[in-house]
């Protein structure tokens, strides 16, 4: 069972009080933007078999959206973070590479 | 290849069956060939295949990571329908039926069609309206479905309960000849055939580089050496994403885990598939007696091979309203495969950025269904360089361009 703790009101949270909500730090492309960077932004997505960063609500609990880094090949959590946030805390960052010494950094 | 028949059992049968071949060879791989497949699953040795039936290619090599059929194509619940909204799914759904009807005399090779009947219960109002709505589009578009209501439902399924306080049946959207087959026989079938024709199915051997040249293929880096090829078919259901970013391109795809699970067997007690979308769940029986059931995805990527227990809990505790004799049943296993989910809930066939390398992927939780039909379309791409009418709108270009083809309105979570 996934277990996220809610970085706003401190919950340990399972995942049926939590709602996913795909690729974290999407970069929007709105009107005006080229058909490729649009595409992009709607369709293309990271899908790694490792580390991954997401959107998650605690939508059965204070209701907010917050960010986590996962991995998908072990489902192991290693951490979580406010929405806020534009790049992953650079602690968070430190952490992953400790436990996943391979790993590129996000993409 | 050695053909099978009933005087081929009676003279086996008098020599205590020793003189039965291997079904297929395990060759060591050539340094080059025509054309090089990636995924031994259904889709990969359909293409195979049909490239060999219909254009004359057999200089071709079927790259495998595991073992022959045993990623999706080992772990589906073996449905076989073509009741879709869209014509281009109708028509790509309804070729595969088509070819399944004929599959077992076509490849000697028994995949035990059985077109046993079809239901997708209607649960809501909202459901009724958009099954009334697939009838119609079927009827122009060839597919035979129809609508049947309540009490024909019941005729058809008398162990299910259509008075249910929470999801009354109001009736059912039918396909007669929908139905399932042997999952596994479909790849071992189609992979006889293969081998028979002289191509090479490489098992045990995985792919971890794409090597290309002024934007051609020129091979793959294997676990078993570098494989030359003059062209290159993606068809890595679960894990597209990792062999298109060895290739240098991005897809629009996502992976998540889909559960199946089926119970302990008991005697014949439902000869035809159920599908309950509002719920979730879909069900028919097995050959065995076991009851066969299928649930809904996670919403999370995940590459695990197992889902989320709530899933299940949902499934099972809709189905056992639906159908309250389950309540009494134990459940002997459960599993989870890996599906593509593409932002449409559509397939991909499609040439890539890469001139003689194309991608067949993003089957979502459907694909077992369409092998036949895929790989047929697949290698008609493969070898003409450019898509037939069966493939032409399920290119890459359709996320650009906006010309979605919605089965995730159209025919709801189950496939």
């Amino acid at each position: 069972m996934l277990t996220l703790t809610c970085p706003y009101c401190g919950v340990k949270a399972e995942e049926t009080e939590l709602a996913p909500g795909g690729e974290a730090h999407l970069k929007r492309f709105g009107a005006g933007s080229s058909d490729a960077d649009y595409e992009a932004y709607m369709f293309a997505r990271k899908n790694p078999k490792g580390v991954h960063f997401e959107r998650w609500r605690h939508a059965y609990g204070c209701g907010k959206w917050f960010l986590a880094a996962r991995d998908t090949a072990t489902l192991e959590v290693f951490g979580t973070y406010p929405a806020q946030s534009k790049e992953p805390p650079a602690e968070l960052v430190a952490a992953i590479k400790a436990r996943r010494p391979g790993w590129e950094g996000r993409k | 290849m050695q053909r099978y028949s009933v005087f081929a059992l009676a003279r086996e049968a008098f020599r205590d069956h020793r003189g039965w071949e291997r079904a297929w060879t395990s060759p060591e791989p050539r340094a080059a060939y025509d054309v090089v497949i990636v995924g031994a699953g259904g889709h990969g040795l359909a293409t195979a295949y049909y490239l060999g039936k219909n254009f004359g290619i057999t200089n071709v090599a079927v790259i495998e990571k595991g073992w022959l059929g045993g990623g999706n194509t080992g772990r589906n619940t073996t449905i076989i329908r073509s009741n879709y909204l869209q014509d281009p799914s109708a028509a790509i759904y309804e070729k595969a039926r088509s070819l399944y009807e004929t599959l077992s005399q076509e490849l000697n090779y028994n995949v035990m069609f059985s077109p046993r009947g079809l239901l997708m219960l209607a649960q809501t109002h909202h459901e009724v309206r958009g099954y009334l709505r697939t009838v119609h589009a079927n009827l122009l578009q060839g597919v035979a479905t129809e609508w049947i209501e309540p009490a024909k439902v019941k005729e058809l399924v008398p162990i299910l309960n259509i008075d249910g306080p929470r999801y009354p049946v109001l009736g059912a959207l039918y396909q007669a000849r929908g139905g399932t087959a042997r999952h596994d026989a479909v790849a071992w079938g189609y992979a006889r055939a293969c081998s028979a024709m002289g191509m090479h199915i490489v098992q045990q051997c995985e792919v971890k580089g794409v090597r290309s040249e002024g934007g051609r293929v020129t091979g793959v880096e294997t676990t078993k050496g570098f494989i030359g090829c003059g062209k290159l078919g993606i068809v890595v259901a679960g894990h597209s994403g990792q062999v298109a970013e060895m290739a240098g391109f991005r897809l629009p795809i996502e992976a998540v885990a889909l559960q199946a699970l089926v119970s302990e067997p008991i005697k014949p007690c439902l000869d035809v598939v159920v599908m309950a979308n509002t719920v979730h769940g879909y069900i028919s029986q097995s050959d065995k007696g076991e009851m066969v059931i299928g649930g809904g995805t996670d919403g999370f990527n995940n590459f695990t091979q197992r889902g989320s227990f709530h899933h299940i809990e949902e499934t099972l505790r809709a189905l056992v309203e639906t159908f309250p004799m389950l309540s009494r049943l134990k459940m002997l296993r459960q599993w989870g495969g890996i599906v593509d989910m593409t932002g449409d809930r559509s397939p991909i066939l499609s040439k890539t950025p890469l001139g003689n390398c194309f991608i067949n992927c993003g089957w979502g939780t459907g694909g077992f269904k369409a092998i036949p039909g895929s790989g047929w379309a697949m290698a008609e791409l493969m070898a003409k360089g450019e898509p037939g009418p069966l493939a032409a709108e399920f290119g890459l270009d359709r996320f650009r361009e906006g010309r979605f083809i919605d089965e995730s309105v159209a025919a709801g979570v189950a496939h």
